[in-house]
């Protein structure tokens, strides 16, 4: 289930953060997280519309997708495997954007009824 | 520090005292047995030792385990392994699934579990980063399959979130639990995965059942071990994955074209409890499924390039909501052909209604089935059955599965599997064992598996079952004693899929291993030393059996006499396995892996394979 930070235009777990640990890159718009300032409180990750937001098993930080500053691992992982699943699209600011920000426990329920028509609702219970 | 590939410990639980303890593995037992498979059975003799023919594999001292490997989430592919002492073959059986819960915990930080003990009431394992503790399944003892998927994602997600609000979201975690065939101990009973995956040889869903174990569930936040050489690993992988995205042909049809291939083509397919191998019903053809009810063409597990799942949903009519994968071409045979079912609609409900009851897809139908044969033969009758049960009735197995799964009637007969119920069936009717068991078709009590070896057109031939230590395994059959040993001893030891090993040079993979493990690993050195070593052992296990039953060496290593029946239809009308061949090959395999003429390890061999420990046991066969 993609389940990535998609930037949304008002960034809401920017403004929920109470020592303004988060900030946006300004060249990809990706929310960029300065691991000092982080007391790991879990606001964003509430403020977050699709719950994407997570405190790092490692550090306990909050990790948001920095995009990689604009060289994404997981396209060149994905590319160098041959699945060719994931691309890099350059695009501009899109109003559509916020749309995609879901949390992937309401995707998955949409995909479930979409193949398992009545019976999708009972199996992602 | 344990080698690469490894996560650092492995669980020990004790079920009756409640404790749960660490442990580790020295780098020599890690490289003698590898994981998985093997180094499961160095820790039942470890366990054990001697006294293994004593042992009842449902007793609660028998131990069960639950193990990945070192290339498990690394190669493609992950898979868990599971095994002890088998309830239907006395010997042990290294079971895989292709399961995310591998994955999950060895993030958590654990290579594996080993159980011993019985709770006294129904619990289940939950493993996390901080430890696993043991908890109350009171709540799930008794549901099905799906509902016990279902209900402990949920309750075990939001205990997560209970414990640590603050994380995120708690991704879905990874389990292996038992369906009431398991909780009722039925012999040949699965441990199910993800509502329709399963370790179906070997009867493990019995061996949980009897430890009042429902379920083992892991979710790891972790990394995954650190591997040897990153730069070389790094490299192989990407040279595997060139291998295996070239192969399409799991990807576009999984294995749900074979359900009439195998049978029109080659004639090896199981039809009525194997009375027939050879069928050309365009009904069971790839795109009656594929058309109808693959609702998701392209779903693997993580970690997996050949993509062989195809989902299946039965959308309307009687058998609405059945869930399943594909079904695969075993179930397309056992719970489709060998019930004399040729109707998709009521395979793919059959296939859904064994991984709900915890029935093992293959094992399970195939006593069913068995069971409907001497009805036919008039040896049981209605009133044994409480109805009339016949060929392509899809009413009579569902019935039978369930009485199955709850030991109800005849269903108590049954659940002991193919090879006992004979046995209890012949003791009924006032019977010889031999008139029943000439209908069995089992290798060593294991069920074989949905390949014939009559035609000998497919990948099984003359000592495919009737060498194998793992019986009617179909995953892991005997070729040569040289050969198989870098197959399935290798992947069920490194614990990933045989799907995903297909098709990849051999010698690359072994490379992967050295690289991830820094053993020095070949292909040479599988198939000459640790392979044996492994096999041997199994082989060990298997002739020591008891306590009820003991297999005759050489006399039992054989196919089922149904096999030397001559096909009565299709293109090999009138073929048979060659007796003779078999006996003759059969020779050979015990030569070329050091045992003697009736396959019991020699003292030169067990010394070479550093299996000393076992020489005391093996003289006594001798």
């Amino acid at each position: 289930m993609p389940h990535l930070c998609s930037q949304c235009m008002d960034y809401p777990c920017v403004e929920s953060c109470p020592v303004d640990a988060l900030s946006v890159d300004p060249t990809y718009g990706a929310v960029i997280v300065d691991r000092e300032k982080c007391t790991s409180c879990g606001d964003c990750i509430r403020a977050c519309p699709g719950t994407v937001p997570f405190l790092h098993p490692g550090d306990n930080k909050a990790t948001i997708c920095d995009l990689c500053g604009g060289e994404p691992k997981c396209v060149e992982v994905c590319t160098e495997a041959g699945y060719n699943a994931l691309t890099i699209v350059n695009e501009g600011p899109n109003i559509n954007r916020k749309l995609y920000s879901r949390n992937p426990v309401d995707t998955a329920k949409d995909l479930a009824v979409k193949f398992f028509g009545e019976k999708g609702l009972e199996v992602i219970e | 520090m344990t080698p690469g590939g490894y996560a650092d410990k492995w669980l020990e639980v004790d079920l009756s005292k409640d404790k749960i303890k660490e442990v580790e593995f020295s780098d020599e037992i890690l490289e003698q047995y590898f994981g998985g498979r093997g180094l499961m059975a160095k820790v039942l003799w470890d366990k054990v030792g001697e006294k293994y023919p004593d042992l009842d594999p449902l007793a609660p001292e028998s131990p069960f385990m639950v193990f990945t490997g070192p290339m498990t989430g690394i190669y493609p592919g992950s898979r868990i392994g599971i095994s002890g002492k088998s309830p239907v073959s006395m010997g042990t059986v290294g079971s895989t699934a292709s399961t995310e819960f591998a994955n999950e915990i060895k993030q958590a930080g654990y290579n594996g579990v080993t159980f011993t003990g019985k709770a006294d009431k129904p619990v289940y394992l939950l493993i996390t980063d901080d430890g696993a503790e043991i908890m109350d399944a009171g709540h799930l003892w008794g549901l099905d399959g799906e509902k016990t998927l279902i209900k402990l994602n949920k309750e075990v997600k939001e205990e997560l979130t209970k414990r640590k609000p603050n994380v995120g979201l708690w991704k879905e975690p990874g389990m292996i639990y038992i369906g009431p065939a398991g909780e009722n101990m039925v012999r040949n009973a699965a441990v199910i995965t993800k509502i329709c995956h399963a370790c179906g040889y070997g009867g493990y869903g019995s061996l949980m059942g009897s430890k009042n174990l429902k379920a083992v569930v892991a979710k790891g936040r972790g990394s995954l071990p650190e591997v040897d050489a990153p730069e070389a690993a790094k490299l192989l992988w990407k040279r595997t994955h060139e291998h295996l995205m070239s192969k399409t042909a799991f990807r576009r049809n999984g294995t749900g074209y074979a359900g009439y291939s195998v049978g029109a083509e080659t004639s090896s397919e199981p039809i009525r409890n194997w009375q027939e191998e050879w069928h050309d019903e365009k009904s069971m053809g790839g795109p009656m499924f594929e058309n109808r009810f693959w609702v998701k063409k392209k779903w693997a597990d993580f970690n997996c390039t050949q993509n062989c799942m195809k989902v299946s949903c039965i959308m309307t009519g009687r058998f609405k909501g059945d869930i399943t994968d594909m079904p695969d071409y075993e179930l397309q045979a056992y719970c489709g052909t060998n019930f004399g079912i040729f109707d998709p609609e009521e395979n793919v409900h059959l296939s859904a209604l064994m991984d709900k009851l915890g029935h093992s897809g293959i094992n399970g139908p195939n006593t069913m089935a068995y069971a409907v044969e001497l009805h036919q033969r008039g040896i049981l009758n209605d009133d044994d059955f409480g109805f009339k049960p016949s060929w392509g009735d899809v009413d009579t197995f569902d019935k039978l599965a369930h009485m199955m799964a709850y030991r109800e009637g005849i269903g108590d007969v049954l659940a002991e599997g193919t090879y006992r119920a004979a046995f209890k069936i012949a003791e009924m009717k006032g019977l010889k064992p031999e008139e029943l068991l000439k209908y069995a078709v089992q290798v060593k009590g294991i069920e074989v598996g949905a390949h014939g070896t009559r035609s000998d057109a497919d990948y099984t031939h003359d000592i495919s079952y009737a060498a194998s230590v793992q019986g009617g395994d179909h995953t892991s059959v005997a070729v040569d004693g040289y050969m198989d040993m870098s197959g399935a001893v290798f992947t069920d030891s490194a614990v990933f899929c045989n799907f995903t090993y297909y098709g990849v040079p051999q010698s690359l993979v072994f490379d992967f291993a050295k690289a991830i493990t820094g053993f020095p690993i070949t292909i040479e050195s599988w198939r000459r030393e640790t392979g044996p070593r492994i096999v041997t052992l199994q082989r060990a296990f298997l002739m020591m059996g008891g306590p009820d039953l003991e297999w005759k060496p050489v006399e039992d290593d054989d196919n089922p006499p149904r096999f030397y029946e001559p096909l009565p239809s299709g293109p090999y009308k009138g073929k048979t396995t060659d007796k003779e061949l078999v006996d003759t090959k059969l020779q050979a395999y015990f030569g070329t892996l050091g045992w003697d003429e009736r396959g019991i390890p020699t003292k030169e061999t067990l010394k070479k394979l550093d299996l000393g420990f076992l020489e005391k046991s093996m003289s006594k066969l001798r």
